[in-house]
């Protein structure tokens, strides 16, 4: 058997800096799991179908759990942890979705919350069809759907033309 | 996920110097969106993953007069954010919404995905319906291979193990043409049961001048009717030779069957969206083409 293959690893975390060096094989959602903590990333499927590991990569959505954690080296990675607001409440798109009960059992809410996060950063101003489709990447076992649209729909309203930075 | 050696190069040379040298061994990761998924199910075992993200220089969408180039550090969003693709290739454009979901998007690159060579993906068949060359780079130099030659099996391209995928580039849009891409999926994101990527060009009479039939979901590879396309050629562009066109190809292709559906469920498909995308880019031709 030969030594595993680790190699140094520096992103950026929720506006942390964060230096590891880590096993090729491990993905991104790994290493944020067990080495980081941020156990609010969930992994269920484990091969990028149903959306609960989604992140924020630099920005965009991205599938923790399809990306080997050195692909994110150099790069600025937000997790669900980074939503709530600095006294600890509830950003607007979390009380938003809390509000309308969009989530039953909530294994799958950090995948749906980092999608919705990042995609209305880009497009704040989404119809419910195009919500829905939008969130066809996401799935909840619990098939609570139109509730988390509905949530995504009072996000939007509760938000108006806000600056994104307010999500 | 099994162990792997994970090399991240710098240069193009040094990705085809570790291919050289690994071939058979080694796996290119590109966007990761089809590889990691294979390599969690342990359905591929690499000894040696070459990551090409960093490599500058592969990053390039740009339009010119050889046509539309993508390089093979190109994601899906890049593309689909760029206003150039809607203009200097339009259906590459309108392939982007049905390629896996967004977050997909943001991370799978346009070439990983022709190398993939996935029958059911979009991109393949738009590669085939364009006429695209794929540029491949190896330690001993570089090849350019038609879209007709590339796709060889499934999940199998011609590109040499030794060879890395640096680029593609698609045909200028001539004017007058038209384009489509419609599928019909279980649910938005997912593979297509079957999908078109179709061209039109239509001449000054609107009769059909060339016709490009490319379907995804309906063999080993992207499949091209060319029995259809033919029956086409110089008719008026309307719903009778559309409808003889989507005929020939319920009666013509050869898709394979599965539990999501039989193939003669998705032989039928194929016919309606033959309809369906030949009247969307006829009209688009008529319009002038180009987005």
């Amino acid at each position: 058997m030969t030594a595993p293959d680790r190699h140094p690893l520096s992103m950026t975390v929720n506006g942390r800096p964060v230096d590891l060096v880590v096993e090729s094989r491990r993905t991104l959602a790994e290493v944020l799991r067990e080495d980081l903590g941020l156990t609010g990333t969930h992994l269920a499927c484990e091969h990028g179908v149903c959306g609960a590991c989604t992140v924020a990569l630099d920005g965009w959505a991205a599938r923790s759990c399809l990306m080997l954690a050195l692909q994110a080296d150099g790069c600025s990675v937000a997790t669900v942890e980074s939503l709530c607001l600095d006294d600890g409440d509830l950003s607007p798109l979390q009380q938003a979705m809390a509000d309308s009960h969009s989530f039953q059992c909530a294994f799958c809410a950090p995948g749906f919350l980092m999608t919705v996060h990042c995609l209305l950063a880009e497009r704040p101003d989404l119809t419910r069809a195009e919500i829905r489709e939008e969130l066809s990447g996401n799935l909840c076992r619990c098939t609570g759907y139109q509730s988390i649209v509905d949530g995504v729909e009072a996000a939007i309203a509760a938000l108006g033309h806000a600056h994104p930075s307010a999500l | 996920m099994p162990a792997f050696c994970y090399h991240r190069p710098d240069t193009v040379e040094e990705a085809a110097g570790l291919l050289a040298e690994y071939g058979a061994d080694a796996k290119v990761l590109a966007g990761g969106q089809s590889l990691v998924p294979l390599l969690a199910l342990r359905l591929s075992h690499p000894e040696h993953l070459v990551d090409i993200g960093r490599i500058a220089g592969l990053e390039a969408v740009a339009a010119g007069p050889d046509g539309f180039t993508v390089g093979a550090g190109v994601r899906h969003a890049a593309v689909e954010r760029s206003p150039e693709a809607g203009r200097a290739a339009p259906l590459v454009a309108a392939a982007m919404p049905h390629i896996g979901h967004r977050a997909i998007r943001n991370r799978g690159t346009v070439c990983g995905s022709l190398a993939h060579a996935d029958p059911a993906a979009e991109l393949p068949a738009v590669a085939l319906a364009t006429g695209a060359e794929l540029v491949a780079r190896s330690s001993t130099g570089e090849r350019v291979i038609p879209a007709a030659d590339f796709f060889v099996g499934y999940l199998t391209s011609a590109l040499d193990e030794t060879e890395l995928l640096t680029a593609v580039r698609f045909p200028p849009w001539p004017p007058s043409t038209g384009w489509s891409v419609q599928e019909v999926s279980r649910r938005h994101g997912d593979y297509a049961l079957v999908g078109l990527a179709a061209v039109v060009a239509l001449d000054a009479g609107g009769r059909v001048e060339r016709a490009a039939l490319s379907f995804f979901g309906a063999g080993a590879t992207p499949v091209r009717v060319g029995e259809a396309e033919r029956v086409l050629a110089g008719q008026p562009a309307g719903a009778a030779a559309f409808a003889e066109a989507a005929a020939v190809v319920t009666a013509t292709i050869d898709p394979p069957g599965d539990n999501h559906a039989t193939a003669a469920y998705r032989a039928h498909v194929a016919g309606v969206l033959t309809r369906r995308c030949l009247a969307e880019a006829a009209d688009r031709a008529r319009a002038g083409g180009g987005a």
